[in-house]
């Protein structure tokens, strides 16, 4: 995927949390493996050249479709799995397979607390400590070395933060209508909700969308919140994310 | 400093990352370009962190692992106060051609910032960076690691 996941679990025994995370660093390789459309060889390369059905391909690439297909759905269009006309599943898959992994280190017994953060993209489950909350913080595109803003997971069990942005990247998210870079008023946009998987998709379709329409439709999507940075530094929120700033 | 990169053989990078804080500058300096080959090579090279200063008393600075990002290595230095985070700075990162140079002066310093801020507002990870903040990250990790934070 061409990124780095990093992992932070708290509790359960070492050695079993050891294993877990061959396990899940183990998963994000073979997700690697079926999904980047920078290998030649990978079951999507096959599936988007017609080589191979999707009845033959793993069980993973049907269900990411599936998923993939949904974000699509929900999001009008906005998110999209095709690039320049061909099968392309990466914007759904980073997200997908670090909450795959958070799932994962969490079945450990004992485990009272996952972070795990793909390329800026965290999915969080139970707290590090008992009396303490994960607390992400959101890099403020506009204001080298400050934060946007602090989310918190108080009073939830699981939470995930996605931003989307040009901040360091560049311009890498395209409007699926046109195939050239999305044209937006937007620098960045944080989207908070349990599932990382969706979440992820939700902040590259609300950044292609631009604030005024990203910005109502985050607000009509159940028990998801957003946070957008214009590039003339206005922050636009919905009306829930207070409830989830710490 | 640039005469130097042609000619050395991939050698002098390995033995250059296995010393101190000079041959970390001699390897920022030897580092490829352009080559991807040369670029895996050096992924290979036995990069260790490094490390001054005697372990829990006064100011200690340690040298992070090589991280390879898909844009060039980075690798950071912390310096380290009665168990504290005090500074950190970036000792290689891309910044081959004018967008890596753009790139990375508003970004690390932002993301030196974020690390210092992060340990004094107890967050636990931060969201919205990639590449560049991924090795950066990777090499803080390990800095921290071997200073046994």
């Amino acid at each position: 995927m061409g990124t780095v996941f990093s992992f932070d679990v708290r509790g359960g025994e070492p050695r079993a949390v050891r294993e877990a995370l061959q396990d899940a660093v183990a998963g994000l390789h073979r997700a690697d493996a079926l999904f980047s459309t920078y290998r030649e060889d990978s079951e999507v390369s096959r599936l988007a050249r017609g080589e191979l059905p999707v009845a033959r391909c793993a069980p993973e690439v049907a269900e990411v479709l599936e998923l993939a297909a949904e974000a699509e759905r929900v999001s009008e269009g906005w998110f999209s799995t095709r690039y320049r006309g061909s099968l392309d599943p990466t914007g759904i898959v980073k997200g997908w397979s670090a909450e795959r992994a958070a799932r994962l280190l969490a079945a450990v017994d004992g485990v009272c607390g996952v972070s795990v953060n793909g390329g800026g993209d965290v999915q969080l489950l139970g707290a590090p400590e008992p009396q303490r909350p994960w607390r992400v913080g959101v890099a403020d595109p506009l204001r080298p070395g400050g934060l946007a803003a602090v989310i918190s997971t108080a009073g939830v069990d699981e939470l995930s933060v996605a931003t989307s942005g040009t901040a360091e990247r560049g311009a890498h998210i395209v409007d699926p209508r046109t195939g050239r870079p999305a044209v937006t008023d937007l620098v960045a946009v944080t989207v908070v909700g349990p599932r990382l998987t969706w979440v992820d998709c939700w902040a590259t379709a609300a950044f292609a969308m631009g604030s005024r329409a990203g910005l109502a439709w985050l607000e009509s999507l159940p028990d998801v919140e957003g946070l957008l940075i214009t590039a003339g530094d206005e922050v636009r929120c919905t009306g829930g994310l207070a409830a989830r700033l710490g | 400093m640039h005469a130097l990169k042609k000619n050395r053989p991939l050698r002098r990078i390995v033995l250059a990352s296995a010393a101190t804080v000079s041959g970390m500058v001699l390897l920022l300096s030897l580092k490829p370009h352009t080559s991807p080959t040369v670029a895996t090579a050096s992924t290979k090279s036995p990069v260790s962190s490094s490390s001054s200063g005697a372990p829990g008393t006064g100011t200690r600075t340690v040298t992070g692992d090589t991280v390879q990002t898909r844009w060039g290595p980075v690798r950071v230095r912390v310096t380290i106060k009665s168990g504290r985070l005090t500074d950190l700075t970036a000792v290689s990162y891309p910044q081959d051609n004018p967008r890596d140079q753009e790139i990375n002066g508003y970004a690390l310093p932002q993301l030196r910032r974020e690390a210092l801020a992060a340990q004094s507002a107890q967050i636990d990870t931060v969201s919205g960076a990639t590449y560049t903040s991924d090795g950066y990250r990777r090499s803080l990790q390990s800095a921290l690691d071997s200073a046994g934070l």
